[in-house]
């Protein structure tokens, strides 16, 4: 209790005239730093995300509009939502199963594993699309099959689906270890003591304890599965209105110098990267006031 | 199972969800990353080297690494001032700049890409101020070093914060009553408290940098030898068909980076024991 109080008074305004207290800065001191900061971020953050809606809206509303609304750039967004749609829910599967063994149970090998699962976000993008195409390229291990076969994963929809995978792959394993971890189990023993079977444990038990942490670890893998450029830049093969994600056909717009196009599509992905930090900044406040309660 | 020796436990579902888990790490994780280096060990010594230390590809790892570690080290300053802003002072805006800090992780990196090189090019919202005077951004080494700045901005930040806020105010007021004047304060006594995570922030900005590509292509006009990035390098192999040579690359790159997450989980463990006493 008596950390609580110095620290609230701590964060108290000075009074005018009043001496410093120990924890405080001088007001120059403060404005200063302050400044500085600002403009850090004014420069690297508000910066380029002005200059994407700016870009966006050169040429007027109409061809912003028109640039969103063309064909090519509709089957984009059907492809990012496909691949999104399939990586979040079985990356979600592994987070909960990942998390479930490792925080319920100890066994050998289990710090191994938890540096394994982080493993993908160690590895370059590039490199998470090439060692895809190592497998199931023409030239990979499982090539000569594939084509015998008549089964394309390489350069179409498996192999961006994949790709989207790896790269979002801890996302959700990685906020739900350490939670369930400091939640322990005594709420599931006293569930199975009363009578209950494993799921009904976990869905009427676990399942609400963990709901903030699974939301925040799905709006993370959500953002990163949609924006993915890299790895699927290797995998895709760039065939417009096939296998060109979102992230993709605003490379191929820029490159063709079709600026208003490019920056349009790539306003709706800064418009979902500010919708995922509005949503974030939700979870976590209420995760905290669920903490508090 | 054996193997896996557990303790004896009531709750049900060890066996699926670990099995689970391991089926799915090995088949989405493992065995492609496997294939990396399967495939090179498959050459020869000499095809090895001539693949990873020709001059055009140093030149890549020197660009690569100076312009991250640059990048890093700029993140690791200034996130240190930003994070301290934002846990001590209050002003107007702030959690909404606190929300924004993370837009580096949110924003697609082609977004990123194109964005700052509207910024940044001859014709563009800074460039057409700045290269009058002679300052080149976009197309250079420079262009580079900002766009790996971007992507590498909150990982300082989010790795201080939560150590700034439960730093007790007992440590400074002990401090000042002990006769330390506030700097000596901040230098003798904060700042190694804060040590153990700004480095492992500025680790993780500097491999996250090591590996960028979507931010980096567009800025850094990809010419050999003076702005071409590794995972540039493995692109473009690629896209010649020379998957041995890309692969080779990939190696070292993985070698690297794999090396690092050991250096940074070395770092987390030491800054534990560390707080523990």
């Amino acid at each position: 209790m008596a950390v609580v109080v110095t620290s609230a008074l701590a964060k108290a305004r000075p009074i005018a005239g009043a001496p410093l207290r120990a924890t405080q800065d001088p007001r120059w001191v403060r404005w200063l730093l302050t400044g500085i900061a600002l403009v850090f971020l004014a420069f690297f953050l508000l910066l380029p995300l002005a200059a994407v809606f700016g870009e966006a809206l050169r040429r007027g509303v109409g061809a912003y509009f028109a640039a969103v609304g063309d064909v090519d750039a509709l089957a984009s967004v059907k492809l990012t939502l496909i691949a999104a749609l399939i990586s979040v829910p079985a990356n979600v599967l592994f987070g909960v199963a990942a998390a479930w063994c490792i925080a319920k149970y100890s066994f050998r090998g289990k710090s191994l594993l938890i540096t394994l699962i982080d493993l993908p976000f160690a590895v370059s993008p590039v490199i998470s699309g090439l060692i895809y195409v190592l497998v199931f390229g023409a030239q990979g291990w499982l090539g000569p099959w594939l084509i015998e076969h008549d089964m394309k994963i390489i350069f179409a929809v498996p192999g961006i689906v994949l790709a989207t995978t790896f790269v979002t792959f801890p996302f959700v394993a990685r906020e739900l270890i350490p939670l369930m971890q400091a939640q322990g189990s005594e709420e599931e023993y006293a569930a199975i003591t009363l009578g209950a079977n494993g799921w009904q444990t976990f869905w009427r038990v676990t399942l609400p304890n963990i709901k903030w942490g699974l939301l925040y670890g799905v709006i993370l893998c959500n953002a990163r599965a949609m924006g993915e450029f890299g790895a699927v830049s290797v995998v895709s093969g760039h065939i417009r209105g096939e296998t060109n994600t979102m992230p993709l056909h605003v490379e191929i717009l820029y490159n063709e110098y079709n600026f208003v196009g490019a920056f349009a599509v790539a306003s709706l992905l800064a418009l979902l990267a500010l919708v995922t930090l509005v949503l974030k900044s939700i979870v976590e406040w209420r995760h905290a006031q669920a903490h508090a309660a | 199972m054996s193997l896996l020796r557990k303790e004896h436990s009531v709750l049900p579902g060890f066996g699926l969800s670990l099995g689970f888990t391991l089926a799915y790490l090995g088949l989405i994780v493992l065995v492609p990353l496997s294939a990396a280096f399967l495939k090179t060990a498959g050459m020869s010594w000499a095809e090895f080297v001539a693949a990873v230390a020709s001059p055009r590809v140093m030149a890549a790892y020197r660009l690569s690494f100076f312009a991250s570690l640059a990048a890093a080290s700029v993140n690791a300053f200034f996130g240190l001032i930003v994070a301290w802003v934002l846990v001590r002072y209050a002003f107007p805006g702030k959690r909404i700049l606190d929300a924004l800090v993370d837009l580096p992780f949110a924003l697609p990196t082609a977004v990123a890409g194109i964005a700052l090189t509207a910024i940044y090019a001859k014709n563009g919202w800074l460039g057409q101020w700045l290269e009058p005077h002679g300052v080149k951004i976009a197309f250079t080494e420079i262009g580079v070093f900002v766009a790996l700045t971007f992507i590498g901005l909150p990982f300082v930040v989010r790795t201080l914060q939560p150590v700034l806020e439960e730093l007790q105010p007992e440590l400074e007021e002990a401090a000042a009553s002990l006769g330390a004047n506030r700097w000596q304060t901040i230098s003798r006594v904060l700042l190694p408290e804060l040590f153990p995570a700004l480095l492992t922030g500025f680790a993780l900005s500097f491999a996250r940098a090591l590996g960028e590509y979507g931010s980096v292509v567009f800025i850094s006009g990809n010419m050999p030898m003076r702005t071409e990035i590794v995972p540039l390098l493995i692109i473009t192999k690629l896209e010649q068909y020379d998957y041995r040579g890309a692969t080779a690359i990939a190696v070292v790159m993985l070698t690297a980076s794999f090396g690092l997450l050991l250096l940074i989980n070395l770092i987390q463990k030491w800054s534990r024991r560390h707080h523990r006493v």
